[in-house]
């Protein structure tokens, strides 16, 4: 009857430390540990060869993944430019609208309703040389005399996947600074019109840098998203043709389970995981700039 | 510098019409006071002119130029907001020189205004805050020094002043007393404070829900208020109002107590009137100005006395009403004391009691 009482508050903590640990700290660590391993998933006896900076090595010096690694930083840059300017002006624009605001409000999220798989078989079918709506509105305009090869061609392809990937997730956008619009007090715009701004000048001295820090959320956010891209890409071209639209995550996902070498999969990962990290601490930075501009604090 | 005229300038949200179709002409250089209580539509009329609100009717002229369909930035004015309106994410210098800016002056041009703007208003050791890290007081003094760096025909200012210390605002009204004899601009203002409107104006403009009740210079106003309204908003203390029957040449109040008509009135017995005294010609016998040709006097009673100094104000009871009295060389009086007072007869003034318009005028 000596058996040692834990403290009732270790007690209470513990289903959630376990918890936690089962779903997050014993993966993580296994495939940490495994990234150092050369670990193949037919060869289950490979785990327990420890070589450490190999993987690592490995991916640093091979051309095809600093290749992936452009293409998934170029992706990000361009898709989430795009998104925020097309979601800013889809945002103003909805905040002129006087009825039928929150339908329209609804109707902007809808994209946001489909999976991704669903949207990369869609944009898969509307970009398809042969059947795919784009070329046959092309080519009955007159404006293409041969299809175009919108999914074979690599920088086409990457087009292609951008156009998805806006489709999908400019709302983010236009609903995160929508909201910004929201917020904005009216004040200082009334202000700026006395003191002679045109509505142009209003917008770029007074509303855009209090947008800012609703811009960069979205950013932060979205740059989570966009570098973990997978679905979308997997489905319409599958990183290929010829490696041509590879990304980070597709040539991981491919090199881990088709290939089944884990081990550098998981090392990869990693790395990839590095650079969602460093977007999301870079947004996080201009956030907290932007705020401090506004004075509101940190 | 610029005119304004207003002619029969209406607004309405919806079905609530808000400023009833009121008439002004303001001359080039005058400095008119906008006064009323609130919600009255001061800050309406303001924003009408600026071109922050539409007008639902008539028209606005600003020089010779009918503005209605002008959006602000060419109606070349300057605005001081109720709510101060600072840009939140600029220092108080860029807040300062942002019209100029967007106005494409030199810099070295907006550098010479703002710090002239600053020193005036005490804002040089702010100058590189932003307005999240300024009092309320503060931020008043830069929404203040954003209008006076530009040079604009006409100065509109909402209760620019209402968020200072007494001594700051004493302070600023002299500043914007020189300021406006310096560069001669227009300015409409808009203000709570009857001194304020009293001190700055060349003339009052009363309003009153929608309506101009009454227009005129400061002392025009204070001694010939049209109706028992401008009679009891203008001047501190308010004008006292004591309501009777005339009946042979006097009024006969409800405790039975008796006041000659003022000289020159003339009135139908059993008129009902109020009479209108200043705490300033109703004063205790022997603590009071010499007296004058018409004289009253009445017994009251003191409820309460507030000590000012060089004057003390009086709180008597008279015919179930409360009446404010003045008395000079002041002397402790204690609750409860009956005094004779003596009522300055030709002073006073005498409003039907139904309408409130003043019969004397
Ligand atoms: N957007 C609006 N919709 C409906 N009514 C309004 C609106 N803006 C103002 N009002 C009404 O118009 C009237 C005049 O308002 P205004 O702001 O001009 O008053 P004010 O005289 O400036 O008062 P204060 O001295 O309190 O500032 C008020 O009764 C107010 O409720
Ligand atoms: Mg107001």
């Amino acid at each position: 009857m000596t058996r040692a009482k834990l403290p009732p508050w270790l007690l209470l903590l513990m289903p959630a430390f376990l918890i936690l640990a089962a779903v997050v700290l014993v993966p993580l660590l296994l495939s940490l540990y495994s990234s150092f391993t050369p670990y193949q998933l037919t060869r289950p006896e490979t785990l327990w060869k420890i070589n450490f900076p190999f993987n690592y090595e490995k991916a640093l010096t091979d051309p095809g993944f600093w290749k992936a690694f452009g293409r998934t930083v170029l992706l990000l840059t361009i898709a989430l430019n795009l998104e925020m300017l097309l979601g800013l002006g889809l945002a103003l624009m909805v905040a002129k609208v006087q009825r039928g605001q929150r339908t329209l409000r609804t109707m902007m999220m809808f994209p946001m309703m489909f999976s991704p798989i669903l949207v990369g078989f869609m944009f898969k079918f509307i970009f398809n040389d042969n059947v795919g709506l784009v070329n046959n509105a092309l080519q009955s305009m007159g404006l293409a005399s041969t299809a175009i090869p919108w999914l074979v061609d690599g920088n086409l392809a990457l087009f292609a996947i951008i156009c998805a990937e806006v489709w999908m997730s400019t709302s983010v956008f236009a609903i995160l600074i929508l909201a910004g619009l929201f917020a904005l007090p009216q004040d200082p715009l009334e202000a700026a019109k006395v003191d002679g701004c045109t509505p142009w000048q209003s917008f770029r001295y007074v509303t855009l840098p209090f947008l800012m820090p609703f811009i960069y959320i979205a950013m932060a956010i979205r740059s989570l998203d966009v570098a973990r891209a997978y679905d979308i890409v997997q489905v319409m071209t599958g990183g290929g043709p010829a490696k041509r639209t590879e990304l980070l995550w597709t040539m991981i996902g491919r090199t881990g389970y088709v290939d089944a070498r884990m081990g550098y999969a998981n090392a990869m990962g990693y790395i990839a995981i590095l650079l969602s990290i460093a977007f999301t601490v870079y947004f996080f930075l201009k956030l907290q700039s932007a705020r401090r501009e506004l004075g509101m604090g940190d | 510098m610029a005119q304004v005229h207003l002619k029969n300038v209406k607004k309405s949200y919806g079905a609530l019409d808000v400023v009833h179709s009121i008439n002004l002409s303001i001359a080039e250089g005058e400095f008119v006071v906008l006064v009323g209580p609130s919600g009255c539509g001061k800050s309406t009329t303001l924003r009408m002119v600026a071109g922050l609100e539409d007008i639902s009717g008539g028209e606005i002229l600003i020089g010779d130029r009918v503005v209605n369909d002008l959006p602000p930035r060419e109606r070349n004015l300057a605005m001081v907001f109720q709510n101060y309106a600072l840009y939140p994410h600029m220092t108080v210098r860029e807040n300062l020189g942002f019209s100029l800016k967007i106005a494409k002056k030199s810099q070295a041009e907006i550098n010479k205004a703002v710090d002239e703007a600053a020193e005036i208003l005490a804002l040089t050791p702010l100058l590189d805050r932003k307005p999240g890290a300024l009092s309320g007081g503060q931020r008043q003094r830069v929404a203040m020094g954003r209008a006076i760096v530009r040079h604009p025909d006409v100065f509109l200012f909402d209760e620019p002043l209402s968020n200072l210390d007494a001594k700051l605002r004493t302070q600023m009204r002299v500043e914007i007393k020189k300021l406006h004899q310096k560069v001669g601009s227009t300015v409409i203002y808009v203000t709570h404070d009857q001194i304020e409107a009293m001190t700055l104006a060349d003339r009052i403009v009363i309003m009153r829900d929608g309506h101009i009740v009454q227009v005129g210079t400061p002392l025009e106003v204070f001694e010939n208020p049209v109706n028992t309204f401008v009679a009891t908003f203008i001047g501190s203390p308010p004008m006292n109002l004591l309501t009777g029957v005339v009946g042979g040449n006097q009024i006969g109040l409800t405790d039975g107590t008796t006041i000659p008509l003022p000289p020159g009135v003339k009135l139908a017995d059993g008129r009902r009137v109020q009479l209108g005294i200043r705490a300033d010609n109703i004063m205790p016998d022997g603590h009071a100005l010499p007296p004058t040709a018409h004289m009253a006097h009445v017994d009251m009673k003191v409820v309460l006395s507030e000590p000012l100094g060089t004057e003390t104000v009086l709180f008597a009871q008279l015919a179930g009403t409360e009446v404010q009295a003045k008395m000079l060389n002041p002397r402790p009086v204690t609750p409860g004391e009956v005094l004779r007072f003596g009522i300055a007869l030709d002073k006073c003034h005498i409003f039907d009691a139904e309408t409130g318009l003043n019969l004397r005028g």
